[in-house]
Formats: structure tokens, sequence, C-alpha cells
């Protein structure tokens, strides 16, 4: 009978680097995927609109597990065997996008519309009015709900222990079936998951006070 | 490679899913009721008893809501029965749920309390009214009528996490897709079907908790209207 010992509680430390690699990873590929979604649902052209919309209703409608099995099981029917961590990735991104691309969209809405129209004054093309005029304050009102959102992205990466991804949680099951001392371990396993989420959500709230207070009323 | 869809091996139970659908309902609407209201206790007893019961709130909100919830699940289903608290996985999965979004549900009806001015509460005060029925009144309906449209989108972000209780096999949709897929070896074609059954399910709770809001709060909405224009002049 193996017991909760330094040995498994280092295994659950290095699984929780698993766990902040494919944050990482998730979050840049889901960013990119999401600013492009949040432009398209601005666009001019509808169908390019309605397609973000779309994209963006479905994906908030189902759960995270569903588009993981769906994008496991789905590439492995046209013979792709990706390792599990392709498909966590994959699907966290595809998460991310959804949600990221709602919060910037109302980020760059709540840029009043008379900064379009100095940009348009200036005969800035649609391109350079995004890069120097609405980007920049977007960014500022959209960094508190972002850096939120990544708190739900840290805990949301637990789940893809189901298809046998080792992250945090899945090394905590793993070293439970071991030892079945679920309090010790669990209770470790979440104190991780506090260390990583607790400053973040504290930051997002800091930065909203941030912002508030520069706010002209 | 061709791959030949099998819908049929799917829908040969049906009985199962409409099991599992009804599950996700019941845990779902359990978790929302219970969980709305611990959370309006919570916020009660924040205001009404001492700082300390303050900070005890706190802590138990922060520590739920930064912590993911799966690892709650295995707290309570794991965990409990070491201390001589004994559940099934589905009862489990009901207090892990309640407690999850009673955590949150207090973070914003915090926020709508906070909103409601203090001009309110002394105008009420004045009228001769009760502490209870300031707080029922004054403070607590238009504060849920402010925060709905944040509230109903923590109820739909529930009901999507129920499927993670399939990680203690509940038996409700998302476990009940791991069952069927294990006697039809048809995973692709059964986790479309219920991706599709929770995608109605997500958007027709969108749809009546809209409904709801208005139904419950036509007076107080229409009053706060009229606040913020009353702000914006």
């Amino acid at each position: 009978m193996v017991t909760f010992g330094w040995p498994e509680a280092l295994f659950i430390f290095r699984a929780a680097g698993w766990t902040l690699l494919l944050t990482a990873i998730a979050f840049l590929i889901g960013g990119l995927m999401g600013g492009g979604l949040a432009i398209l649902r601005l666009s001019r052209i509808k169908l390019l609109r309605r397609f973000a919309a779309g994209y963006i209703l479905v994906i908030q409608s189902i759960p995270v597990l569903m588009v993981l099995f769906m994008s496991y099981y789905g590439l492995s029917l046209f013979g792709i065997e990706l390792p599990p961590f392709f498909a966590a990735s994959a699907s966290l991104a595809i998460y991310v996008s959804a949600y990221l691309a709602e919060i910037w969209r109302g980020s760059i809405e709540a840029v009043p519309f008379q900064q379009w129209e100095a940009s348009s004054s200036l005969a800035h093309s649609p391109a350079q009015t995004y890069r120097y005029v609405i980007l920049p304050q977007a960014v500022r009102i959209s960094l508190p709900p972002t850096v939120g959102f990544l708190v739900q992205l840290v805990k949301n990466t637990s789940i893809v222990s189901v298809v046998g991804f080792v992250e945090l949680s899945r090394a905590g099951q793993l070293v439970n079936n071991a030892t079945f001392q679920p309090f010790q371990i669990f209770t470790l396993v979440a104190a991780i998951y506090f260390a990583i989420c607790f400053p973040l959500s504290r930051l997002s709230r800091h930065l909203e006070k941030v912002m508030n207070a520069s706010r002209p009323h | 490679m061709r791959y030949q869809f099998q819908f049929d091996a799917v829908f040969a139970e049906a009985d199962r899913i409409l099991n599992g659908v009804l599950l996700t309902i019941g845990l779902s609407f359990g978790a929302i009721v219970l969980g709305l209201a611990l959370a309006v206790l919570l916020v009660a007893a924040k205001s009404l008893f001492g700082r300390w019961v303050g900070v005890l709130v706190d802590a138990y909100v922060e520590l739920m809501r930064n912590t993911p919830f799966l690892v709650q699940l295995f707290m309570m289903f794991f965990g409990l029965p070491l201390i001589g608290i004994r559940m099934s996985g589905t009862e489990a999965a009901l207090l892990a749920m309640t407690l999850n979004l009673g955590a949150y549900a207090t973070e914003i009806i915090r926020a709508g309390v906070e909103s409601i001015h203090r001009s309110q509460i002394e105008a009420g005060m004045s009228l001769a009214m009760t502490k209870r029925q300031v707080f029922q009144y004054v403070v607590l309906m238009p504060a849920l009528a402010r925060v709905w449209p944040a509230l109903s989108s923590q109820f739909v972000l529930m009901l999507l996490a129920s499927s993670i209780c399939s990680f203690i096999s509940v038996p409700e949709l998302s476990g009940t897709a791991a069952i069927i897929e294990q006697n039809t070896f048809r995973s692709f074609e059964t986790y479309i079907v219920v991706t599709l059954i929770y995608l109605a399910l997500a958007l027709s709770l969108k749809v009546s908790l809209l409904w709801l809001g208005r139904r419950i709060f036509p007076r107080l909405s229409s009053v706060d209207r009229l606040d913020a224009k009353a702000e914006a002049a």
C-alpha cells in the first residue's frame, strides 16, 4: 500500500506545470481565434457577422466536455490519431475563442462611436482605425474581464483529464487511486489551483477598480 | 477513409437518453433553486451579522470560485465518506453543484445589493417598514431584478458544468453518453446527438430565464429603466 508522501506530492506539482502549459497554449490559440471572431462579429458584411454570432452562440451553449469529446473522436474518424495533448489544446482553444470573442466584441463596442468618426475623418482605413484608434482603447477596457476569464480557463483545463492527459486533476486522481487518501490529495490539488487562480481573480478586480477610477463621470 | 455514420445504434437507446436528460434537468433545477436560496441567505447573513460572518462568507465564495468544479466534486464524492458522510454519486453531484452555484450567486447578488442606494433604505425605514420588510422589498428584490441577466448566464453555465458530474459516474446526460458509447462503440454519433441535446437544453433555459425574469420583475425592471433615464438626464 502506497501512502501519500513527498514523491506523490512532487508528481502532483509537476502535473501543475502541464496545467499551466495547457492554459497558456489554449489562451494563445484561442485568443487569436477569438480576436478574429470579434472583428468578424462587427464586420459590415452580414454573412460574416451571422457566422461569428452563430459560432459563439453554439460554443457557449454546449459543455466544454462535449467540445473535447467531439474533437477527440471527430479527428480520429479521419484516421488522425492525435496525442491527447493536441485534442485537449484544440478543444480548449475552441472554447476560449468563443468567450474571448464575446468579451472583446463588447470592449470594442464600448469605445465611443465618435472615435470611429474622428478616425475616418482623418482618412484612416478600417485597418488603421482598428490599429491606432480603437484597439488601444478596447484593450484597456477588455483587460479586467479577460484576466477574469483566464481563471475560468485554468479551472476548465481540469476536464481534459478525461481523454487521459495527465494534468493537475488527473494526477490527483491517479495518486488517489494508489493511496486512497482523497482528503489530503484533493486538498493539495485544490490548493494549487487556488494558488494559481486567486491572484488572477484579485488582479482582475484590481484592474477593474483602476479602470473605473480613470473613467470620467 | 470513408466513415459510415450509424445513428440507429444511438437512437435505439432513446429511453436511456431520455432518463439522462431528465436527470440533467433535475440536477440543474435543484442546484439553481437551492443555490439561489443559499446565496440569498449568505448575502442576508453578511449584511445582518457582524464582520466575522462576512469574512467566513467571503472565504467560502473565494474558495469555490478559485478551484475547479471537478475538484470540488471529487472532494464531495471521495472525501466526505471518510468523515462518515456517505452519499450516492447523484447526491454528491447535487451538493457540489449547489455549493458551487451558491458561491457565484452570492457574489452576483452582493453586487446587486451594493448597487442599491442608501437613500432607498432610509426611505423604507421612514415608511416604518420593519428591517425584514426593508431587506425584502427595498434591497433584495430590486437587487435581484438588476442582476437577473448575470444570474441567468450563471445558471446556464451551471447546466453546462453539470456534464462534469459524469466523472463520478452520475448517469446524467453526458454520463449516459459514456454508457451508450461503451455499448455501441459509436462514439462520434453518440456525442453529436448528446451535444445537440445540450444545445437545445441551454437555449431553452436561456429563453425561459428571460421570460421568467420579465414575469417576476415586471414593475421593478420598469422602475429601474426610469432610474437609468433619470441618471442619464
